[in-house]
């Protein structure tokens, strides 16, 4: 069963304005962190019915062992489970594994064999938390899933955190408006520190408990040799932007466009200046290495569109537009053309990686998502 | 937006009442355990110390060797006090492995049943990673029962029956509640002078179970499956079975292990097996009566749902009723109970909490869609008819919705 459209007047909607408090049956995800925690606390003082779920995504033992700096150690869920004792719900484990496995692991190799740049904590937003964690809450009666995400809705619009510097909405902005209608994001009003204080103030454990960084299901933070032992050595050659051979490769999938550290060249740039990975061709394994100024684009090329802050545009749209998490937003020009959405930024931009979203904003609100195919 | 109807005093909301149908995780100290447990606190003496103080403790801890001893059919000395089933279960797999290899190298196979519960499987499968065993899983029928000639068959195969080091077959399945003809396997298993074990953790309540009537060699006892606390538990050994130690220290319990004694636990075990073997009959049949009106009534609201294990009758423990629920998942109907005030088991727990498929019913030749989808109700001594009109409100919509899940 998909999440069903429920219009606009969605009870979760209401709860997240914070006026017509309904009593919502809460399903709240958490990871064993701190936010999710604090969240799942704030669900149960607003007055729901707030029961904790633990997702287990690793079906590797090893991980477990590897300690907190994922989100599905073992630690983690008795820390999950400790936050929920002390905030007093009910709290279960469900097991994403295959699913995590299916739609974020091998969604996560096979784009950068592409030659892409995935973002997996998006894609588990889009395909597990909210969709197979969602769809089966519903299922079982829940009218909603908590989150320890730092961004807002308002009136079913998705927000930038108050906190900018821990704001979350550029990897939930690939939501659906049915997703976000069942979601709730009880922190975007206020900061990460504020977060920490108020689990402090509860008595949770977590309160000074690190944050997470790396890739979860990578917890050495080695993605080049995890992406190694599933896709095996493919050497190529890496070439300058007209063509001479200054270095070769054991697999194009370790690169990303933008990238300055690791390329191990031979050969020094003519002009002595560093050089950045300019563009991966994943079929001939060739790698183009350049000067900085030739990762400067302005035009970005996007698909699979979707749209939440507004319809989607008949006509070019002023925006501003964020292509990577943590980037600073520049001003554009979003053209609906088809399937393809056409972003013409005001400004020059560097760096910009297909397979990453592109995220519009209107302000702080968020407009839509769409995923990088290409920019010049 | 509410599919469900059920907005502010719902169905959905936890009951101010519990139905504990989970017995066969634990069940409630019986009264007179407590009292016995909470007088033998305050009292002061290690039963190894030779003083006053310790003879008195060793006293009680005496006492309650002869009285688990009598309840069980079993010589004093036949009784070995351990802190759990585990304990008594690992003591036994890895402590007879151990002696038997030590007296004679070729024995090397550990003969298990596909469905024994995993402080023993673990264990046999420890021996296999360490120690070189050759660990066979005994086959078992839809119904989880393994025959005689089965063991047969499985001692005559291969090296043959002087490769074999030990046997262990439990005497009641944990989640399916089948009965194991233990008195004759254990036959078999004298005939070829092979050490026999059972696991009767859950047998030792509601079944009666004599050590010397089933003529095995170690039977493994826990404590807080029948009325006694947690952390208590026995290893019934015949004289001549002399398992290597697990645990090594001060030589207590005939030097097959060490430990100090815990008396107020040992007598508040010994407490409960006396109350428990006392009322046995009467409260076995009372148990399958409301065992059999659950199965009728949750049949009835649930007509596609599958009794795992023996039918009800003198193959099946009289306090368990095993459902399958086809296209649901167990630990979303789990969930749904929970939610209801009723509580109850998808079987085996593992790692995390992640629910994993049974391997009970797996052996059972249950696809792994019925394995996922299955509960286990099991009765004790507080269980009355209202739990069963509890579980029997509620399990059709129970199911229905736990399927809309299994299908998104």
């Amino acid at each position: 069963m998909g999440v069903a459209a429920s219009g606009w007047a969605g009870r979760a909607r209401a709860a997240n304005r914070l006026v017509a408090m309904a009593r919502l049956k809460v399903l709240a995800a958490m990871s064993g962190g701190v936010d999710s925690a604090v969240a799942a606390a704030r669900a149960v003082d607003a007055g729901h019915e707030v029961t904790g779920v633990h997702l287990a995504l690793s079906s590797n033992p090893q991980s477990y062992r590897s300690g907190a700096r994922g989100c599905c150690t073992l630690e983690d869920a008795r820390d999950a489970r400790r936050a929920a004792d002390v905030i007093g719900i009910p709290f279960y484990v469900w097991d994403l594994a295959e699913r995590f496995a299916a739609d974020v692991v091998a969604d996560f190799v096979a784009e950068y064999a592409r030659g892409r740049t995935p973002n997996p904590c998006l894609r588990c937003n889009e395909k597990i938390k909210f969709a197979a964690v969602l769809d089966r809450a519903v299922a079982l009666g829940f009218d909603a899933v908590c989150t320890g995400h730092h961004a807002r809705l308002d009136a079913g619009r998705l927000r930038r955190s108050v906190d900018t510097g821990k704001d979350q909405s550029y990897v939930l902005a690939v939501l659906t408006q049915a997703q976000l209608d069942r979601a709730l994001f009880p922190l975007g009003d206020c900061t990460k520190d504020e977060v920490r204080a108020e689990a402090a103030r509860r008595g949770l454990a977590v309160a000074a408990k690190p944050d997470s960084h790396d890739v979860c299901f990578i917890p050495d933070g080695d993605t080049r040799g995890f992406l190694a032992a599933r896709l095996g050595r493919s050497p190529g050659v890496i070439v300058a932007p007209d063509g001479a051979l200054v270095g070769r490769h054991d697999g194009s999938y370790a690169f990303t466009v933008g990238q300055r550290k690791g390329l191990a060249l031979g050969t020094p740039a003519a002009d002595g200046r560093p050089r950045y990975v300019l563009d991966i061709q994943p079929v001939t394994g060739t790698v183009t290495v350049g000067p900085a100024e030739a990762l400067d684009v302005r035009q970005i090329t996007a698909e699979r569109a979707v749209w939440t802050g507004c319809p989607p545009p008949s006509k070019p749209r002023d925006c501003l537009v964020q292509y990577r998490a943590h980037g600073e937003p520049l001003p554009a020009v979003a053209t609906q053309d088809g399937d393809l959405l056409r972003i013409q930024l005001q400004t020059t931009a560097r760096g910009v990686a297909p397979g990453q979203a592109a995220v519009l904003y209107d302000g702080d609100t968020v407009l839509g998502s769409a995923t990088i195919a290409a920019a010049a | 937006m509410n599919d469900s109807g059920s907005a502010g005093g719902s169905p959905d909301q936890a009951q101010d009442y519990l139905v504990y149908l989970d017995h066969a995780a634990t069940t409630p100290m019986l009264p007179d355990a407590i009292a016995v447990m909470t007088r033998e606190l305050a009292q002061l003496g290690n039963p190894s110390s030779l003083h006053n103080a310790g003879r008195r403790a060793r006293r009680v801890v005496e006492e309650s060797r002869e009285l688990i001893a009598e309840c069980y059919g079993a010589r004093p000395s036949e009784v070995i006090f351990t802190s759990g089933g585990t304990e008594a279960d690992n003591l036994a797999v890895k402590g007879l492995y151990w002696a038997r290899r030590d007296g004679d190298r070729r024995r090397s196979r550990v003969l298990v049943t596909a469905v024994e519960h995993h402080a023993v499987l673990d264990p046999a499968q420890w021996l296999a990673s360490h120690e070189a065993a050759q660990v066979g899983r005994l086959p078992v029928d839809r119904t989880g029962l393994i025959t005689p000639d089965a063991l047969r068959a499985a001692i005559e195969a291969g090296p043959g029956p002087e490769a074999v080091a030990l046997i262990s077959v439990m005497w009641a399945n944990n989640e399916v509640g089948t009965i194991q003809p233990i008195a004759g396997l254990a036959a078999v298993a004298r005939e070829y002078q092979i050490p026999f074990h059972t696991d009767a953790v859950q047998a030792a309540g509601p079944l009666p179970v004599s050590f010397a009537a089933a003529g095995v060699d170690a039977l493994t006892l826990s404590g807080h499956k029948i009325g006694g606390p947690v952390g208590v538990g026995a290893l019934l050994l015949a004289r001549g079975a002399e398992p290597v130690p697990v645990l090594h220290g001060g030589g207590q319990e005939r030097d097959v292990r060490s430990g100090t004694l815990d008396a107020p636990a040992i007598a508040a075990f010994a407490a409960a097996a006396q109350i428990v073997v006392k009322h046995r009959e009467e409260e076995a049949a009372r148990l399958a009566a409301l065992r059999d009106s659950l199965i009728q009534r949750v049949l009835a609201a649930v007509p596609d749902a599958i009794l795992n294990g023996a039918p009800p009758g003198p193959g099946r423990l009289p306090g368990n009723a095993h459902f399958s629920f086809p296209g649901c998942e167990g630990d979303a109907l789990l969930m749904l109970l929970d939610a209801k005030g009723i509580a109850c088991s998808t079987g085996s727990a593992c790692t995390a909490g992640v629910a994993q498929p049974s391997h009970v019913l797996l052996a059972m030749g249950a696809d792994e869609g019925r394995a996922r989808g299955s509960l286990r109700f099991s009765f004790g001594a507080t269980s009355t008819a209202a739990d069963v009109a509890a579980v029997a409100a509620v399990i059709g919509e129970v199911v229905d919705r736990a399927r809309r899940a299994g299908r998104a």
